[in-house]
């Protein structure tokens, strides 16, 4: 393995771990608030690893959500990483079968953005260790900072709001999310009709607000579409 | 909020998710060859998950009724961080301004109206 790519990995990801902090910190303050001891919040951050999706279930966890709907709610907002994976494949067609695997394990948003980047800059780049410079760093910041999170979370009073945080992570992320038209149309959509069915059994305004958004956010393709092309 | 499910389904359910999410991570990268690209009539919903499904976790945390009416304090704060979000895009100055406009409203402006 190369080791200045490895390096070079674990320098460009640097800048990204003052994000990814208070994202672990909120997730281990989740937890607790959830109810999950160290082991089991730390145990999340390991078998599962994927933030956003870890949020939204510890939220639904705490209210005693049925375990269909928190197991649902994860694995929509994950989906997203079935793009990652396709996009990343064929950098990764040559490697052993158990390296694959060990790679998929740690593919995030952030090791795919910096590493797909790198991969179509420079042919010769060593993709496993500068993979591995980025993922295993994020790796390991988010373990730490969600233990840190649980020890912070159950000493600090209920009137602080702590939980207000997860949203604000959330927000900050779907700004960028909102890129054009239809994902704004997507997103706004998704969040009024959530909004409307929080009160809805069983937790589901979530899954609701995210499917009509979705379908929202295709419908508004086609008008768009006329519009960006009568523009040349 | 603490949950009452016992710490074996806790465990359970973090298992199944962290193997469904496994399966979604390997999905392509294990199946190359095999499996090329993302059919287009699954590629065009795809597109939409993202946005769709953070604004339905945004929005309805800002928007919430109390006893007393709308929770104030979580639309203020959630409002301005909305603006910082948009205005720079980064998670940490979206979180100071959400939790410190919070703070700053139910610590010292409602106490004081």
């Amino acid at each position: 393995m190369n080791r200045a790519d490895f390096r070079r990995g674990v320098r460009d990801v640097a800048p990204l771990l003052l994000g990814v902090a208070p994202f672990g910190l909120v997730a281990g303050i989740a937890a607790a608030n959830a109810g999950l001891d160290l082991t089991q919040a730390v145990g999340m951050s390991v078998i599962v690893f994927a933030g956003a999706s870890q949020l939204a279930a510890l939220d639904l966890i705490g209210r005693d959500a049925p375990l269909s709907v928190v197991v649902l709610t994860a694995v929509v907002i994950n989906l997203r990483m079935l793009m990652y994976s396709a996009s990343i494949a064929p950098y990764f067609r040559t490697f052993a079968a158990r390296v694959k695997a060990g790679l998929a394990y740690l593919l995030t948003d952030q090791a795919y953005a910096l590493s797909i980047a790198s991969y179509r800059a420079e042919a010769s780049v060593d993709r496993v260790a500068y993979y591995l410079g980025v993922a295993v760093t994020l790796w390991v910041v988010w373990q730490l900072t969600t233990a840190a999170g649980v020890l912070l979370g159950t000493g600090v009073p209920d009137a602080w709001g702590l939980e207000f945080a997860v949203p604000l992570v959330f927000l900050a992320l779907l700004v960028p999310a909102m890129e054009d038209g239809p994902t704004t149309v997507a997103g706004l959509v998704g969040g009024t009709v959530a909004v409307a069915g929080a009160g809805l059994p069983l937790n589901l305004g979530l899954l609701v607000g995210a499917s009509v958004g979705i379908v929202a956010g295709l419908l508004a393709e086609r008008p768009m579409e006329v519009n960006a092309t009568d523009g040349h | 909020m603490a949950t009452s499910y016992a710490d074996p389904l806790v465990w359970g359910v973090i298992l199944v998710i962290g193997v469904l999410t496994f399966a979604i991570r390997l999905s392509f990268i294990g199946l190359f060859g095999y499996l090329d690209e993302i059919p287009p009539r699954l590629e065009r919903p795809l597109r939409y998950v993202p946005a769709a499904v953070l604004a339905a976790l945004v929005l309805p945390a800002f928007v919430t009724l109390e006893a007393s009416g709308l929770a104030a304090d979580k639309l203020v704060a959630g409002g301005l961080a909305a603006l910082v979000a948009w205005r720079t895009e980064n998670v940490f100055a979206t979180m100071a301004a959400g939790m410190g406009t919070l703070w700053l409203v139910r610590f010292l402006v409602l106490p004081a109206l």
